[in-house]
């Protein structure tokens, strides 16, 4: 519903992490996450992560969206 | 001087004000430089012709910042005003309203920072004045500058000349000046900082003139950013003005930072940036002048003005959509929604 | 940026939107889509996208921004907290100019009441903890996405031993609102489905949607490739007949959501009725603290009232919000109602749909 900015985590704590997005560093909470470890990217609402972003499947994203060919009945 | 800090005794007129003039104002004002007389006012010698004259006051929170402090804006800004109308800068004048217990260890810091930006643009501090306000009455410090400037021969510098066909060249990254600010209330750490831009701008303008570049608009985006300033030029001259956000410098640490707290770049104040309107023939020239200058190293042709039936200014997304852009209704604020 | 410029590539935007155009010609008639978060709005409007749509598709904007869809009531009892002495209110920028009955919360400011700004709720619990001797109230406004951040606070409050912290309550939940709008007038042919409220709760929730109602729901991204993406799987979706929750986002939402979040929302929260701005009454389509948390809910604490509903006549926001009509419909639009007076939901926040309209929408009324 609402934005939320996908960071890279630098630092992890108990329950809070320091992550970053070029270079810009906050504090983000990670008490909803499982597991949460440096170089995670994690998305972060009002100073709360909601999600994790799963790198692989970005790339597979990308790429799908990159071999739509001009025929008909194209990947989705 | 013993005293720490500023209490209204330092603003009664008697001998803890001249105390503080002569051992706290005065020298550090006029550091490296000539301490005037004090009299009720300056007699200044003016060359003949026009005159620009502009006042500004400066209310920043927190008011020493990265890059730079108030000082520096109150300075730099009354300069930008002046080079924007195409003047000279001259002279200015200062008055401070102090809140009782503002450090004077930090007002020194404003006041050579004032001494320092005004000695680099080779402007006067003609004449000052200092008040203080009773704890809880005042943020710190407030500063007003007034500038006095020589207006340039056969210049005549408005909004109203945009013209259709001009393209708009920015000098440099918006929002820094903004996101330093931000940074510090919202507690961003960042691993390079960013800084502010606070700069004065008027040996830019000359390097312009200097090449015969034909200058139709000059204004410095501050409050409000690049879009405000774009509404208001094509507002007064009833044009449309086409912005093309890939061309927009802005560094990865600000487009970040805006990301992170849900602001909008296209409205964040900037103190050491100016847009030019200009001819499509003299766009590539007045790009290479500012490229030149170490004002203007990035600097960036971002616009054109299209003639219109009614006043507009579009964003040609980076998808390639176009939105329309207006004034900021009120506070810029950041959102979560 | 990572993640976020890659999904604003114009190159890939341009092949997306070819495709898009395939895909919709196929269709036999217009189809009528639906985006039920004003984050989608914004982003739609910021990437100038509406304007890139093929012809067969028409986009309307539901009731997806929770300040909006705030009763007016809710800013008036803030205001009433905001005024007792000794009250902090904190609250997101969203909220400081929304205007209630006769103030706003700004307004207020300016009068002397203590009014700040917080990034996140746990921010707010701090200020609860350096002022021991004020009562600091949290203005929970927001959807699942919000919600968690909301309760982890009351729950970092407990765990702190802070008591001088309180929330007044107003969440409300995705996807009860898009099931009401299913019995209404308008023939929706496909939802886009929230992105991060379905981070937190999942694709189950939208299935009645599709197996019930047989409206396609396709969960999408905010940012204008993975729009596109969204719309064009919903198109297809269309032209094969098919009603299915897809997920576009899958990079972020997992089918299950987070389930860790899910479980801190029915431990800090309960359902309840709420009533939306503009669409009145939606059977448990809201939360209110849950009776083991009473002590953190400020309507409790400070005996409020339940707040006002009651709307402006001329106001036609309601049907905005349905999908049913535009803002340029309106009459008010752009005259006596825009961002600084807004009269009614879509135009009190900056992501509401005519203020989103007002801000980068060409703001000349149908009728004028």
């Amino acid at each position: 519903m609402c934005v939320a900015v996908p960071m890279k985590v630098v630092e992890v704590g108990e329950f809070d992490c320091v992550a970053e997005i070029d270079g810009v560093r906050k504090s983000a909470n990670i008490m909803t996450l499982d597991d949460v470890k440096v170089g995670d990217y994690i998305m972060v609402h009002a100073g709360f992560a909601i999600a994790k972003l799963d790198p692989v499947t970005a790339e597979e994203t990308l790429t799908l969206m990159r071999r739509i060919v001009e025929s008909e009945g194209g990947a989705a | 001087m013993r005293d720490d800090i500023i209490m209204l005794g330092h603003g009664s007129g008697g001998k803890m004000t001249s105390d503080l003039l002569a051992k706290v104002i005065l020298p550090a004002l006029y550091a490296g430089g000539e301490i005037p007389e004090l009299e009720d006012c300056a007699r200044l010698p003016l060359p003949a012709g026009d005159i620009c004259f502009t006042t500004d006051s400066y209310v920043v929170d927190p008011f020493i910042f990265p890059g730079g402090d108030i000082g520096d804006l109150a300075v730099n800004g009354t300069i930008n005003d002046l080079a924007m109308g195409g003047a000279k800068p001259l002279y200015i004048s200062v008055g401070f309203v102090l809140e009782e217990g503002l450090p004077i260890e930090d007002f020194m810091v404003a006041l050579k920072s004032m001494n320092r930006a005004a000695r680099e643009a080779g402007v006067k501090i003609a004449c000052g004045d200092t008040k203080v306000v009773p704890r809880g009455r005042g943020d710190k410090i407030f500063i007003n500058t007034s500038g006095i400037g020589m207006a340039r021969k056969g210049v005549t510098i408005s909004s109203r000349n945009a013209a259709p066909g001009d393209m708009m060249i920015i000098n440099g990254s918006i929002g820094d000046h903004g996101i330093a600010i931000m940074s510090v209330r919202e507690g961003l750490k960042f691993e390079s900082p960013v800084v502010s831009d606070t700069a004065a701008l008027h040996t830019l303008v000359d390097a312009l003139y200097e090449a015969e570049v034909e200058v139709h608009v000059m204004r410095d985006p501050t409050r409000g950013g690049l879009a405000t300033v774009s509404v208001e030029i094509a507002e007064t001259a009833g044009v449309g003005i086409r912005l093309n956000e890939r061309a927009i410098p802005m560094t990865p640490a600000v487009a970040g930072a805006c990301e992170v707290l849900g602001l909008d770049p296209m409205y964040v104040a900037n103190e050491g940036k100016m847009i030019i309107l200009t001819p499509e023939r003299d766009a590539q020239k007045a790009l290479a002048v500012m490229r030149s200058h170490p004002l203007g190293k990035e600097a960036a042709i971002i616009g054109e003005v299209y003639a219109a039936d009614r006043p507009k200014v579009t964003v040609t997304s980076s998808v390639g959509g176009t939105r329309i852009v207006n004034k900021l209704p009120g506070e810029l604020l950041p959102r979560i929604c | 940026m990572k993640y976020i410029e890659d999904f604003r590539d114009q190159k890939l935007a341009a092949k997306l939107l070819d495709d898009l155009a395939r895909v919709a010609g196929r269709l036999n008639r217009k189809a009528t889509l639906m985006e039920v978060c004003g984050t989608h709005t914004m982003s739609i409007y910021r990437h100038g996208l509406k304007g890139m749509f093929p012809p067969q598709i028409k986009l309307v904007s539901g009731p997806g921004c929770p300040v909006c869809v705030t009763p007016m009531g809710y800013v008036d009892l803030a205001i009433e907290l905001a005024r007792k002495p000794g009250v902090i209110i904190t609250t997101f920028g969203d909220m400081i100019k929304v205007p209630g009955r006769s103030s706003s919360l700004a307004r207020e400011r300016g009068l002397g009441a203590d009014v700040r700004v917080v990034y996140s709720p746990p921010d707010a619990v701090g200020i609860a903890r350096a002022n021991p001797d004020r009562q600091v109230v949290f203005l929970g406004v927001g959807f699942e996405t919000t919600a968690p951040s909301v309760a982890g606070a009351i729950v970092l409050a407990r765990r702190g031993g802070v008591s001088n912290y309180s929330v007044l309550c107003a969440h409300k939940v995705m996807p009860e609102p898009m099931e009401a709008l299913t019995s209404g007038e308008l023939k929706l042919d496909g939802y886009i489905c929230p992105a991060h409220v379905s981070a937190i709760i999942g694709e189950e929730g939208y299935k009645p949607l599709a197996e019930k109602y047989g409206i396609p729901c396709v969960i999408t991204g905010f940012e204008p490739l993975d729009i596109i993406r969204g719309v064009t799987m919903l198109v297809r979706q269309v032209a094969e007949g098919r009603a299915e929750v897809e997920n576009e986002y899958d990079r972020v939402v997992l089918p299950g959501g987070n389930k860790k979040a899910q479980a801190l929302l029915a431990d800090v929260f309960v359902k309840a009725d709420a009533v939306w701005r503009g669409l009145g009454l939606i059977p448990q389509s809201g939360l209110s603290i849950a009776p083991g948390y009473a002590q953190y809910d400020a309507a409790k604490k400070f005996a409020l009232a339940e707040p006002d509903s009651r709307e402006n006549p001329a106001c036609i926001c309601g049907e905005i919000l349905k999908g049913l009509k535009e803002p340029l419909d309106c009459k008010l639009f752009g005259k006596t109602c825009d961002p600084e007076n807004p009269i009614g939901a879509c135009m009190v926040s900056s992501e509401g749909t005519c203020a989103a309209e007002y801000r980068y929408g060409e703001r000349r009324p149908a009728h004028a």
